[in-house]
């Protein structure tokens, strides 16, 4: 049963190498669209039946390790060895990391099949998104850091493919290298908390380090630097403050690629590695106060940039930002099952989001500024219903399944011993933002007067797109049902599934089972209360009241250009990191070290062979009574040299 | 009797002035003539060691060397002819296309 696993992982690849090796050959859209989408849909079956297998099974049995070969084995004689293998961990997190990432990645597969519609590179569309899907199952299925390092570089490698899949428009190709750059930063953090975990436990696999990471006592500086170099990996991978300024770029890609990488799995790659080590960050409380800070103020600062931007996509992308953030702060005040639960309602609502926003480009013929749209709900019934779906989700309105994610993490940010009020304000704050936006979002694209000429005649998409819509707003429904707390009767089926998982992290933090106290209660009535009444607000100002919103603007003129433009932290980076040292490149070590240097030697030593040639070629004169003399004098010479011997 | 030294001090002279003559005379049939000279003065050496030392294999290698020298004369004539016939010139100095 377990070995199917591996299967899960190689169906995207062959796709991968399938689709890139003879994709352009094929002139069949539906064929290519069919089978990279076939790939991965057979991989979420699969992943589905061993899931069902796991409910069976009791707890203590659901963890399996599928091996399929060994990847690095040095034999030094001492007692560390580096010894890595290519192996998969099936266990709760895994397998619901799997399924989010199939499942979705499925709908999204199927979505592109007509989104792509007519583009003459959709087989190399196909073939890179199973190669993400691939990187990425390997990240989260892996049972060693190595590995799991592979599918991280993977999925920012098919970042980059992806977000410049349209390589011949030049800020395309310039979004994804900064994307990638970026990313890049942050994977240094990782790898050298990679090498410090090596240093510190001799192993690279996770059973290993979390096993004997229990000699360590809390707060043990070797481990807070290990969580924190991780944790960079994080900031760079899931576009937390300060590396989250490549995401809002990495809009430029196609709206399937935002939707998949930058909204439902790669930007969570960071979240499920701190789960994962949740051992690890137990010990480093310092840590854990670092992550939530973080997660809390990135989820305010970016809701508040994504309040005044006038592209549909670059509000999702903030809004991800944002959300991320939720998640983050879940995790630092060791709430570790809630943010897992808040990445996976976040991905249906947040993909269902994104390709609603692509169904609307795709009707309004690429027009992305919401300006320009409006009153779009007679004209994409089915788009604007999901849309709304996933709005309210996200705002976190019961029954929704944003409300029971969302509002875990707020109870667990107000209520742990590791939570404060002022963490628990700024989710607070930060949801009523939230609802602001994403209802502001709604009433100028959907609702409202029609501010789009009538020659653009936009029209709903076709099945295959708003299939996987329907099923997403399904799923932003009711997926929050496996979340239900205990306050509100339900079992909690989510954090009992995972409890096994952080078990030796919860014992570490001495977190018990809260019994249900009266103050969760009255927090829910508050966040969702203020939901509504960023709705209303929205709705208010952007259906009826516009004046409200232009008179805003003016009076808080400094402040509206500031958030406008995203507090010119871009323009910040620019010039003290990006010129200094492109200039640098440019001045000193290309034109003064590369031509300089290096050319000058070479071609300096080439320039002296030359005049030495030069000089001595005048020694053949072509008289040969000159040669002759020379005979002579040589002669002379030696028999001079041999009588005086 | 003429003392040997007489005529190997008389051959050494007249091969210098042959190896001079060579190295020195513009005209190519000057320079021939003066290699005439080199061969015949080693031809004198040869026979002045063969008449001290009562052998006649000296006399024998004059034989080869005359042999020797009348084939080079005739080639050489032969090629500086073939030049002037070219280059409308015996001297030396001019002709010296074989250089860099």
């Amino acid at each position: 049963m377990y070995g199917l696993t591996l299967y899960i992982v190689l169906l995207p690849l062959f796709g991968f190498l399938t689709l890139g090796l003879f994709g352009s050959r094929i002139k069949n859209e539906k064929l290519i669209g069919i089978f990279g989408s076939g790939t991965v849909g057979i991989s979420f079956i699969i992943a589905s039946v061993i899931f069902v297998h796991m409910l069976g099974l009791d707890e203590s049995q659901r963890e399996h390790i599928e091996t399929l070969y060994t990847w690095i084995s040095t034999f030094t004689g001492t007692a560390t060895s580096l010894d890595v293998s290519v192996a998969y961990q099936i266990d709760q997190l895994s397998i619901l990391m799997t399924l989010v990432v199939t499942g979705v990645g499925f709908l999204i597969h199927v979505y592109s099949i007509g989104y792509m519609h007519g583009d003459k590179g959709y087989w190399r569309f196909f073939s890179y998104m199973n190669l993400f899907i691939f990187a990425m199952l390997n990240l989260v299925l892996a049972d060693n850091f190595a590995l799991m390092f592979l599918g991280w570089e993977g999925v920012g490698l098919c970042s980059y493919l992806l977000i410049g899949f349209w390589y011949e428009k030049k800020f395309t190709g310039d979004a994804a290298k900064k994307a990638f750059v970026v990313n890049r930063i942050g994977d240094f953090g990782f790898l050298l908390g990679m090498f410090l975990i090596f240093q510190t436990f001799g192993s690279l696999n996770f059973d290993t380090v979390f096993g004997s990471a229990s000699v360590f006592s809390v707060g043990n500086p070797t481990l807070k630097w290990i969580t924190l170099l991780l944790f960079v990996g994080a900031m760079g991978k899931s576009a937390q403050i300060p590396l989250y300024v490549w995401l809002p770029d990495a809009m430029a890609g196609p709206t399937p690629v935002s939707a998949l990488i930058h909204a439902a799995t790669m930007v969570t790659a960071g979240v499920y590695m701190v789960a994962r080590c949740s051992v690890l960050y137990a010990l480093a409380p310092a840590t854990l106060q670092f992550v939530a800070a973080i997660g809390a103020v990135t989820a305010v600062f970016a809701a508040t940039i994504g309040l005044a931007q006038n592209d549909i996509k670059k509000v999702l992308a903030y809004s991800t930002i944002s959300q991320l953030g939720y998640m983050f702060l879940a995790m630092g005040v060791a709430a570790f099952s809630a943010g897992i639960f808040h990445l996976m309602t976040h991905a249906f609502f947040k993909a269902l989001l994104f390709l609603g926003s692509g169904a609307v480009i795709h009707a309004m013929h690429d027009e992305q500024d919401i300006r320009h749209m409006g009153g779009l709900k007679k004209y994409l019934p089915v788009t604007y219903w999901t849309f709304l779906v996933a709005s309210i989700a996200i705002s976190g309105i019961p029954p929704f399944s944003g409300f029971f994610s969302k509002d875990e993490i707020l109870w667990k940010a107000f209520s742990s011993d590791y939570g404060s009020v002022v963490l628990w304000f700024l989710g607070l704050f930060g949801a009523a933002l939230t609802a602001f936006y994403i209802f502001r979002l709604v009433s100028l694209t959907f609702e409202g007067k029609e501010r789009f000429s009538h020659d653009t005649h936009p029209h709903e998409a076709p099945r295959t797109m708003t299939i996987p819509l329907i099923i997403l707003a399904f799923l932003s429904m009711v997926g929050g049902v496996v979340g239900i707390p205990r306050s509100l009767l339900g079992g909690n089926a989510i954090e009992r599934w995972l409890e096994p998982i952080f078990a030796s992290a919860n014992s570490k933090l001495m977190i018990s089972e809260h019994n249900v106290a009266w103050g969760e209660y009255v927090l829910m009535t508050l966040s969702v209360a203020v939901a509504l009444a960023g709705i209303y607000a929205a709705r208010l100002i952007y259906l009826r009241r516009m004046e409200i919103a232009t008179a805003f603007v003016e009076r808080y003129n400094k402040i509206y250009n500031l958030i406008l433009n995203k507090y010119y932290v871009d323009e910040a980076y620019d010039k003290a990191i990006v010129t200094p040292i492109v200039n640098a490149s440019d001045k000193i070590l290309w034109k003064g070290f590369d031509v300089g240097i290096v050319d000058g030697l070479v071609n300096g030593s080439a320039g002296l062979v030359a005049l030495t040639a030069q000089w001595l070629r005048k020694i053949q004169s072509g008289v040969a009574q000159n040669y002759a003399i020379i005979f002579i004098g040589g002669i002379v010479f030696i028999l001079t040299w041999l009588l005086l011997k | 009797m003429v003392p040997i030294q007489s005529y190997l001090a008389l051959s050494a002279i007249l091969f210098v002035i042959g190896a001079a003559g060579v190295l020195a005379r513009r005209n190519a049939i000057i320079v021939f003539m003066s290699i005439e000279l080199m061969l015949n003065s080693v031809n004198l050496t040869l026979v002045a060691f063969s008449a001290h030392l009562g052998n006649a294999t000296g006399q024998m290698l004059v034989f080869f060397v005359m042999t020797v020298a009348a084939a080079e004369a005739a080639v050489g004539l032969a090629i500086v002819i073939a030049l002037f016939r070219r280059k409308k010139t015996v001297n030396l100095d001019e002709i010296n296309i074989l250089k860099w």
